[in-house]
């Protein structure tokens, strides 16, 4: 038996997607387009032109998404004026929204309501390129369709044929053919039981496609590969894996009693079988890549980011809350002649004759402005660059360094390096996002010596101190074995050295910030674990770990930023 | 003020082969320099704007709409007849907040008048010209994301502040900045068609040069533009030459091979690299007046057309221009 052959190119199913969304948008809720390519631009058009589509701008406030006071129309009727939002505007149609891996969570939450009430449709376009950037979660999980069309290389001739007949007319699925779609769902990992149901819908608007009145096996395995393989989040278990050509293994024991029993009319004995098959041949090569690696699939929850932060002056705007504006905080004119537009009316009625003012205002009508603010991480590497295994250890840092930074684009952090060594400790690297610098920076790094492990805890706490003033988080990630024979005023002496290198520990877990004592040396001693208990910090041993393992390591422990 | 001449600019030769490539063929989108301060990045993209034939635009319209405008935007380009207007440059500031960038609701006319009135933005006034914004990897994140919305879509949609508005806003975006005091994001990168590195001249004869030029043209700077008129005028022919020409320039298949090779040895990810090295490959033909578009031309403009768009490798230090500089060669001898 063999996997059905996935299509010659992406674009094949996404127009297949499209096709089946605009036959049903209130059923199918939409679609997820990632990757930006000259194919997705031509799918839109081509959606375009089959239902209207409405752009939802980023930076789309509640009133206009949502209707409310229409300002400039209350003024002049001297009484509230409601307008209509766009979610009621595009009724018919589909929202279709941009860059929506930035987009912001809380429109991400009236949309997913919309959606649920099936007041709207979307059509999400992911330009994420890196694992941890996604669009909210809440939507891409109601959309029925995912489309990766970053790989295509088709751009010209996309048209979406009409349907040949309606969801309607096409019959509810049987008993099996529920079973297995439920059965591959369980195999590939997806919980969600929306994704079920839209997977089924898809089965049946693929018959309607054809202009057919049942859905049939191919329909079947259609609706896998566009709904159920996209969301797996795991591979499906190896006793499922293909056969060879001719002599297909017993399936897993339980199904087929209860599928032979009831699956009278499928000349395939297992259909869910077929449908995992299908499924395996059609999750998207990334996907896949990383579900054997064991890793879970992307979600749009970045743990790297700094805590976001309601700053006064600065960074996004987030929309007004009725206050006065003092204190750095701005007055949201906007918002507070709004706030002010409803009352006219009583107000000038009120003031009699003294009412000559264009709009009276008082002090309850004043909004402030809200911004939104990231408080970036800045994680702060303390190296141990003495001894022999400085070499190994510098090298391996400085590779993290870089990997960090590669991606710090999508975190907004940043990173930095103290090195001691000898009889000092150094700030090599100040915190900087920039990639180029720290290549520049770090290209030689002087290594050996004593290890005035106290010295260099004390520049580190220096350094983090200075971010949280700036009002962002830090966290410490030390490469040491802990052994400390340099103390704080630069003598050489064992026992001197470790008690001030504990007491510099102590001063960094007063301070409340997060640290990581890394060994990476072969044999890992004691001292390290004991460095990380005076730090009140974590420990991790990895012998021999390289760059990359370094990385991997310090993201999966740090726990999210928390701003000072 | 007087603008310095696009053709007395001393050296930086590639960065003024993209700005003209960009000005032929606008579809190729934008242009983005790496470089140091004071390297002549924002004088260049000032005189090419300044350089530029008049376009006809809607008489009256905050837009500067055309023809096409009117009748894809009835409703903001109005029905004005057709006047001759100088091509816009904008320069954003840093600065620059969101209500600035793609307008707000006109405050006054709403209070005076009850007037639900749009107050066009630095996006309404770059339409069909240059949008230069200068440190544009220092950029705050949401201006990025609104810039990448607008770039991509070519119109700007406000839906804020009980506005309802869509105009069109198509320009051609030319950033600069220095990577080593913050990175880009990528899907940034990727929207500019182009991209080159700047140095100050090293040459101790090009900064002597330059000097007495900036003097000359600060002591006169009529007479300095009237000298160098002719010059600019040979350039301004080239570009319509190039423009004029586009259409017959059809790559044949030996060079589409070319490209798809190159853009796989490379790896420049994605549809977009090929189509816009194939395009800029044919613009420059174009501004050389050649018959057809050749290796050469190819050759001579993939390391702008590619260098940004190399897969990352973080741990690969081997600049981009020199894995591209090296596939050539391993390519095409």
């Amino acid at each position: 038996m063999n996997p059905p052959a996935p299509p010659a190119d992406p674009l094949e199913d996404a127009v297949l997607a499209a096709r089946l969304f605009t036959l049903a948008p209130r059923v199918f809720k939409g679609m997820v387009l990632r990757g930006s390519s000259p194919a997705r631009e031509a799918l839109v058009a081509a959606l375009g032109q089959a239902i209207p589509l409405r752009r939802l701008p980023g930076h789309v406030d509640d009133e206009r998404l949502l209707g409310g006071i229409d300002l400039a129309a209350s003024l002049s009727a001297g009484k509230p004026v409601r307008q209509t939002g766009l979610i009621e505007e595009a009724q018919g149609g589909a929202l279709i929204a941009g860059m929506a891996e930035r987009m912001d969570a809380g429109i991400a939450g009236r949309l997913a309501q919309a959606l649920d009430e099936g007041h709207t449709a979307l059509v999400l376009l992911d330009d994420a390129v890196e694992p941890e950037d996604a669009p909210p979660h809440s939507l891409g999980e109601r959309l029925a369709f995912l489309c990766d069309l970053s790989a295509s290389r088709r751009w010209q001739g996309v048209a979406l044929a009409p349907a040949g007949g309606a969801l309607a007319d096409v019959a509810a699925l049987d008993e099996p053919q529920l079973r297995a779609l439920a059965a591959t769902a369980g195999a590939l990992g997806v919980d969600s039981l929306r994704a079920l149901i839209l997977a089924g819908e898809t089965a049946r608007g693929l018959a309607a496609l054809d202009g057919r009145t049942a859905a049939g096996k191919h329909d079947l395995t259609g609706a896998v590969r566009l709904v159920l393989a996209p969301r797996a989040t795991r591979l499906p278990p190896e006793e499922a894996e293909a056969p060879p050509e001719d002599q297909p293994p017993p399936p897993p024991d339980g199904e087929r009693d209860e599928q032979s029993d009831t699956d009278q009319q499928q000349q395939d004995p297992d259909l869910s079988e077929l449908l995992v098959e299908a499924a395996k041949a059609a999750i998207p090569a990334d996907l896949l890549a990383s579900l054997a690696q064991g890793k879970a699939p992307r979600r749009s929850a970045s743990s790297g980011t700094g805590q976001k932060r309601k700053a006064a002056t600065r960074g996004k705007p987030l929309g007004a809350r009725p206050g006065m504006p003092r204190a750095g905080a701005k007055l949201a004119l906007i918002d507070s002649l709004r706030a002010a537009v409803p009352w006219q009316q009583v107000r000038r009625r009120e003031a009699g004759a003294d009412a000559s003012s264009p709009i009276l205002m008082r002090k309850e009508d004043l909004r402030i402005r809200r911004f939104e603010e990231r408080a970036a991480r800045v994680t702060i590497f303390a190296v141990d660059a003495s001894g022999s295994a400085a070499a190994a250890r510098l090298a391996e840092a400085k590779g993290a360094v870089e990997l960090m930074l590669g991606q710090a684009y999508v975190t907004r952090s940043e990173v930095a390096l103290v090195a001691f060594r000898g009889s000092g400790a150094e700030l090599l690297l100040p915190p900087t996002r920039s990639l180029t610098r720290a290549r520049r920076t770090l290209a030689e790094l002087p290594g050996g010596g004593g290890t005035p492990l106290a010295l260099g805890l004390n520049a580190a706490r220096e350094v983090a101190e200075a971010v949280i003033a700036r009002g962002r988080s830090a966290a410490l990630v030390i490469l040491t074995d802990g052994r400390a024979n340099i103390a704080a005023d630069g003598s050489p002496g064992r026992p001197q050295a470790a008690a001030d290198a504990e007491a510099a520990a102590k001063a960094i877990a007063a301070r409340g910030i997060d640290a990581l004592v890394v060994d990476i040396s072969a044999r890992p001693g004691p001292e390290g674990a004991a460095l990380a208990g005076a730090l009140g910090g974590r420990f991790l041993a990895l012998p021999r770990a390289d760059a990359r393992m370094l990385q991997a390591a310090i993201q999966a422990v740090q726990p999210p930023a928390r701003a000072a | 003020m007087a603008r310095f001449p696009f053709s007395a600019i001393v050296a930086q030769d590639e960065m003024k082969q993209a700005l003209l490539i960009a000005a032929v063929d606008p579809s190729i989108g934008g242009v983005m320099v790496f470089g140091d301060r004071g390297t002549g990045k924002s004088t260049a993209a000032r005189a090419l704007a300044a350089l530029m034939p008049p376009i006809m635009a809607a008489e009256g319209c905050p837009y500067g709409g055309s023809k096409e405008d009117q009748a894809r935007y009835p409703e903001v380009v109005g029905r004005g007849r057709m006047v001759s207007r100088p091509v816009p440059f904008v320069d954003m500031p840093l600065g620059a907040t969101e209500d600035r960038v793609i307008g707000s609701l006109d405050l006054e006319r709403a209070l005076r008048s009850g007037e639900k009135a749009f107050e066009p933005g630095l996006l309404a006034k770059a339409h069909r010209g240059f949008l230069y914004i200068d440190e544009i990897n220092l950029l705050e994140d949401h201006l990025v994301d609104l810039l990448l919305d607008v770039a991509a879509s070519g119109e700007n949609v406000v839906e804020r502040e009980g506005l309802s508005v869509r105009h069109p806003a198509r320009f051609v975006l030319i950033g600069s900045g220095n990577p080593e005091e913050g990175e880009l994001r990528p899907q940034l990168l990727d929207r500019f068609g182009l991209s080159v590195e700047v140095r100050t001249p090293k040459d101790i004869e090009a900064r002597i040069a330059i000097m007495k030029l900036v003097a000359e043209n600060e002591a006169d700077p009529e007479g300095f533009a009237a000298r160098w008129a002719e010059e600019d005028e040979k350039i301004l022919k080239r570009i319509a030459r190039g423009k004029a020409k586009l259409a017959k320039l059809v790559p044949q298949e030996d060079v589409l091979r070319d490209a798809a090779e190159l853009c796989l040895a490379v790896g420049a990810d994605g549809l977009r690299g090929e189509l816009t090295l194939m395009r800029a490959a044919r613009a420059l033909a174009g501004l050389e007046g050649a018959r057809s578009v050749t290796r050469k031309h190819l050759v001579a403009i993939a390391p702008s057309a590619l260098r940004h768009r190399l897969r990352r490798d973080v741990l690969d230090e081997t600049g981009s221009t020199a894995r591209i500089t090296r596939a050539i060669t391993e390519l095409f001898g």
